[in-house]
């Protein structure tokens, strides 16, 4: 194939149809307040870990919730599950379980579990 | 006895604040002719299915505010048109689209609002794809209780774009509508309680969850029916080979465009001033706000009153107002004019 | 698909389009890509229409190639266009008549810069003064080339030796229309049936017989953009827009693109060559790729012109399928032969051919 010196390059789209929501769906069934999260920041405002390395809880459940995975699987071990997050949330959403949860769910889906 | 006693006032609209202000007027003893241009009163609300927040069924109001007008005191007159409004002393004439000149002690402006056309943002291309409706057609696809595609497929995928027409420099409405996003969560719901196993997404710029019961309304629907926000104004719709509609959207909240393609896509459309009311308006010398809406005399104290003397303003010919605050605010016009009689 | 719908839209946005005496301003893309098609519309209005068409030889570039890479000023392109509506002054003419969409573009920018900024108006009056001593009217009209054969598309359609439909079946054909960006998306109100539904090439297809596709990324960018092609590491994104939109409009099967801007026409059919090489990608039927033709080539060869004529020849992606598809005869010997019968030399990899 010929090269040009540049390619087509690949869209920056989250592609919601074919992406896997499976891990969302999961954490969803367990721990229905993953559902209710609207997105206001506070549990990164305050966590502990996201003040000196890059972890934002309310960015990974996003990308939990649109099927963009590999993120969040890189990241999500870095919570050190202190818990401050499940103090200052205004919707009740029980932010610790979310991230058992998330773990427990990528560990199954490598077990091919889920 | 009141002053109001058989005074003589007019209702121009017989809407919910229309309806509502005739039946308080008739109550206090004014002798009351309320306008209506079109066959039949009711105003939007005979078109609507349920009512947020409690999903009250809208034939109870219409019940309702048919009970407020059946009064001794009360001529109804449909397919009439308020065309001018002239004092003459302390009366006021209302010049009606039949030729007449009807006189008055007070007249209360109840023109209601036109819901925004969707068509006007061509994007979305309404009326043009078979599956974009707009928030009104969805209520009529309830009354009926069916839910359906153009092809008479049940639609699964199902998207609803907030402020379509509010919020919106393009189309010269920079206000709020207040009501859609209510009106969204409580569509949505009432989708999935028709279609167990429909997904549906709302496309938001802000939630504006301002009224009674609407957080909780917002929190139930993401809680017990699993509707889906995705924060981010749908920017153009196309249709691909299997007429499924192609949505294009940026994930705010995860800083990426999104595509996603839906059987069906549903338009908030917003509130405008009515035409009625803005031809009012400009034949009749009264004010009207940046919004286009009958500017009232004072924003704390007087927003049921004109700068006209003996001229009031009732519902949302003067801002968006959901079904509760039209009631109040007309309730609220005919304690002004009560007011006015004892002071002239 | 309502086509009520669109027929609305088209409704509010009718513009204007002069009937007669035009003064024509070239394209430097397309005279020297797609020759064919300025000598066709020239020809067609002059002699077969016999309407008064003028061009003059002083018309330079608008230098419009040079404002969008930033080396050419506001000041400079708007006096440029100052002076070329002083030819237009002095020899007499009101409407002008556009080939390029980019040209366009900019005509309808400086026309919108000096209606809202009159004060720029009159700077440009003076620079173009002291510069050449000349002076300049506003015109009456400003049209594109593809409004011109929008306008007169019936009378293409009344003198039609072939119809939009493959000969074989009796369908007819699919036809992908693409608007360039600055054709109406910066003014709406400039183009035929606005920006997001637009109808200048739709309309003509429908009037000669054909069927238009409407596919979803159909109002996006081609990917041309100076920026994006004069710049070799950015050209991904012009290839890459072009991509975007060729996948999407593939399970249409469409038998060809109309393009009514010459940086269009240009990169959607020669990004095909590139894809195709690159990655192995083709978008047509039958491992083919897709025609891409100028409004005028359709016309010509909805009129009966012969192929070679039209300089369908010049493009990367060749019409033969096309050609095969309208039942058009033409002689393969003659393609790369000049008008007196030499024979030039052929290109090497030519697609479809």
């Amino acid at each position: 194939m010929g090269d040009f010196g540049f390619t087509v390059l690949k869209e920056r789209h989250i592609n919601y149809d074919a992406n896997d929501k499976s891990i969302a769906e999961y954490i969803a069934e367990r721990e229905p307040s993953f559902r209710i999260c609207i997105e206001c920041g506070c549990c990164s405002a305050t966590c502990t870990t996201g003040n000196f390395i890059r972890f934002s809880l309310r960015e990974l459940q996003i990308l939990l919730k649109r099927g963009e995975n590999e993120i969040v699987r890189e990241q999500i071990d870095r919570c050190m599950l202190c818990g401050k997050c499940i103090l200052v949330c205004p919707r009740g959403v029980n932010t610790r379980n979310v991230i058992l949860l998330a773990r427990e769910a990528f560990r199954k889906s490598v077990e091919n579990e889920i | 006895m009141l002053k109001a006693d058989k005074r003589e006032v007019v209702v121009i609209g017989g809407g919910a604040a229309g309806m509502e202000a005739a039946g308080q007027l008739a109550k206090a003893g004014c002798i009351v002719t309320l306008l209506e241009r079109e066959s039949v009163t009711g105003g939007h609300v005979k078109n609507w299915y349920h009512l947020f927040p409690d999903s009250r069924n809208s034939d109870e109001v219409i019940e309702y505010l048919a009970r407020q007008v059946n009064h001794d005191n009360i001529t109804v007159r449909t397919g009439v048109t308020a065309g001018s409004l002239e004092k003459n002393g302390k009366s006021i004439i209302i010049n009606t689209s039949r030729g007449e000149r009807i006189r008055s002690d007070a007249v209360i402006v109840a023109t209601g609002f036109d819901l925004f056309e969707s068509r006007r943002k061509e994007e979305y291309g309404y009326g043009i794809y078979d599956n974009v409706i707009s928030s009104a057609d969805l209520e009529m696809m309830f009354r009926k209780d069916s839910i359906k595609r153009h092809d008479g497929e049940t639609p699964r995928r199902i998207g609803f774009v907030h402020c379509v027409g509010s919020r919106d420099a393009k189309v010269n409405n920079l206000y709020c509508s207040k009501l859609c996003c209510v009106t969204a969560v409580k569509q949505a719901m009432e989708v999935k309680k028709h279609i167990g196993n429909a997904s549906v997404y709302c496309f938001y710029m802000d939630m504006r969850m301002g009224g009674a019961l609407y957080e909780e309304l917002y929190k139930e629907s993401q809680e017990k029916y699993g509707i889906i926000y995705i924060r981010g104004k749908v920017s153009e719709v196309s249709e691909n080979i299997d007429t499924r509609l192609i949505v294009k959207v940026e994930d705010t909240l995860a800083g990426r465009p999104l595509r996603m393609e839906l059987d069906m896509l549903v338009l908030m459309a917003g509130m405008e001033m009515s035409e009625g009311g803005m031809g009012l308006a400009e034949s009749s010398g009264l004010k009207t706000g940046e919004n286009r809406f009958f500017a009232p005399a004072d924003h704390h104290f007087g927003t049921n009153k004109s700068t006209v003397a003996g001229i009031f303003y009732a519902g949302a010919c003067t801002a968006p107002m959901n079904i509760t605050e039209t009631i109040s605010h007309a309730r609220a016009a005919v304690a002004d004019v009560m007011d006015y009689f004892r002071n002239i | 698909m309502k086509l009520e719908g669109k027929k609305r839209i088209w409704s509010e946005y009718q513009k204007e389009i002069a009937d007669d005496h035009y003064f024509y301003v070239r394209s430097c893309i397309r005279q020297s890509f797609f020759p064919g098609s300025e000598q066709f519309f020239l020809h067609f209005l002059g002699d077969v229409l016999g309407k008064d068409i003028y061009e003059n030889p002083s018309h330079t570039t608008c230098t419009g190639i040079g404002y969008h890479s930033d080396v050419v000023p506001l000041s400079t392109i708007m006096t440029v266009i100052a002076r070329h509506y002083a030819l237009m002054k002095e020899a007499g003419y009101k409407h002008i008549v556009i080939s390029c969409v980019t040209s366009f573009g900019i005509y309808t920018e400086i026309f919108e810069t000096w209606k809202h900024f009159p004060e720029e108006l009159e700077k440009t009056r003076e620079y173009l003064y002291k510069a050449t001593g000349r002076e300049f009217d506003l015109p009456e009209s400003m049209t594109h080339t593809s409004d011109i054969i929008y306008k007169f598309r019936n009378e293409i359609a009344d003198r039609a030796k072939y119809r939009l439909v493959n000969h074989e079946t009796g369908e007819p054909l699919n036809v992908v229309e693409h608007i360039g960006c600055h054709y109406s998306k910066m003014f709406p109100k400039y183009g035929v049936g606005g920006a997001e539904f637009p109808n200048v090439l739709g309309g003509m297809i429908e009037a000669w017989g054909g069927n238009v596709v409407d596919y979803p990324e159909r109002r996006h960018c081609c990917g041309f953009g100076f920026r994006q092609y004069l710049v070799q590491a950015n050209r991904g994104y012009s290839l890459s827009n072009t991509a975007k939109k060729f996948s999407s409009m593939k399970p249409y099967k469409p038998d060809l693109v109309l393009t009514n801007c010459p940086g269009c026409t240009m990169f959607m059919d020669k990004w095909q060559y590139t894809i195709r090489e690159m990655e192995g990608t083709v978008y047509g039927n039958n491992g083919e790729s897709i025609p891409v033709l100028t409004y005028e080539e359709l016309a010509g060869l909805v009129m009966g012109y012969n192929p070679w004529d039209l300089g369908l020849q010049y493009h990367m992606v060749q019409a033969e399928p096309l050609l095969k598809k309208l039942g058009i005869e033409y002689d393969p010997a003659d393609k790369f032969k000049t008008k007196d019968g030499r024979q030039m030399p052929v290109p090497q990899n030519l697609i479809n051919a």
